[in-house]
């Protein structure tokens, strides 16, 4: 699922990957929101009967980037198999739900302002948009599909100096982000 | 106590219009409505809220289906219109306000907290590449690794 602003954002990566999974756009960020997705990659565990059985994680399809963040992909794909080809879940069934970590109201009104500047955008109007982008980016500041997630939108480079100051805020503020769940 | 806040974006007071042309989002889901901005409010009509936000304000509080939220402030009602920012901290929700064009509903922290520690995974429904929907629901009877990434 891209947290992208348009398919075409999103269509060189999934062309290049051709998924035989369903590769879907979250445009307006909703699932983001339903889901509490802080920043990318997050991935969550959903069983067969449509229950969470591993929250919110970070984990990494491939170690092309480990050297900056020191997350190993191998043992996230062992996990995954483990679980497809046992049932083998990593979190005791009665451990998982402590592990969900709930939104706070300055997250939802975050969301909410985030969710206002989107519609704007879309409705052309981008002055008003960018002031509730930016609202959005002080009540979260370490959300990162708010911060980052609005930087190709307001004709900012999500690679450039915007992100550079989000990541070192990132940093001194203690690299916050999921919990560990092993 | 909740940290609910109200925010108004920075815009100059428009004493009074009257119009049609409001938008009102509901977590994601946007009505046309007609609202009455008087200053830095928000009035909007019974039918209004009902429509938009499924709410009715009866002798008991406001209401929708079994439920009633008792009303704590008389200001909600302000003539014929309600409030909608003292309708948001009766609901607990997030308001988000960009005058005179839309003001957008969010989801209360603890709607959302509820539902992810039941760990009910929320349905959601998102269009692929080519515009088709997929809804999480579809795949049930099946595991499911949801993965979000993004070209930023």
């Amino acid at each position: 699922m891209a947290l992208d602003k348009s398919a075409e954002d999103a269509r060189p990566w999934i062309e290049a990957a051709a998924p035989t999974h369903p590769a879907l756009i979250d445009f307006d960020h909703h699932v983001a929101d339903l889901y509490r997705i802080i920043n990318v990659p997050t991935v969550i565990w959903i069983d067969a009967q449509g229950r969470i059985v591993r929250p919110n994680d970070v984990a990494f399809a491939n170690d092309a980037l480990k050297d900056l963040h020191g997350i190993e992909s191998g043992p996230h794909h062992d996990a995954l198999r483990a679980w497809v080809r046992e049932g083998k879940l990593p979190i005791a069934t009665d451990a998982i739900a402590d592990k969900q970590i709930r939104p706070t109201a300055t997250e939802q009104l975050a969301r909410a302002e985030y969710r206002l500047a989107w519609h704007l955008h879309q409705a052309g109007h981008g002055e008003a948009a960018e002031r509730h982008f930016a609202r959005a980016d002080q009540l979260a500041p370490h959300d990162f599909t708010i911060r980052r997630g609005s930087m190709p939108i307001r004709g900012k480079d999500p690679f450039g100096a915007d992100f550079a100051e989000l990541f070192s805020d990132w940093m001194a503020a203690g690299r916050p982000y999921y919990q560990k769940l092993s | 106590m909740s940290a609910f806040r109200v925010d108004y974006g920075a815009r100059a007071a428009y004493a009074g219009d009257v119009g049609a042309d409001f938008t009102l989002i509901d977590d994601g889901t946007e009505h046309r409505v007609d609202a009455e901005i008087r200053g830095e409010r928000v009035l909007l009509s019974a039918d209004a809220v009902r429509n938009a936000l499924g709410w009715d304000l009866k002798p008991q509080g406001l209401c929708r289906g079994d439920v009633c939220v008792p009303v704590r402030d008389a200001s909600l009602k302000r003539g014929a219109g309600i409030d909608l920012a003292i309708l948001a901290e009766h609901l607990d929700r997030p308001l988000a306000l960009e005058l005179p064009i839309a003001a957008y509903v969010g989801a209360s922290a603890s709607t959302r907290g509820d539902q992810l520690a039941s760990l009910e995974a929320p349905d959601f429904t998102l269009p692929d590449l080519d515009g088709k929907p997929h809804s999480l629901s579809d795949y049930r009877g099946r595991k499911v690794l949801l993965v979000a990434y993004a070209s930023w």
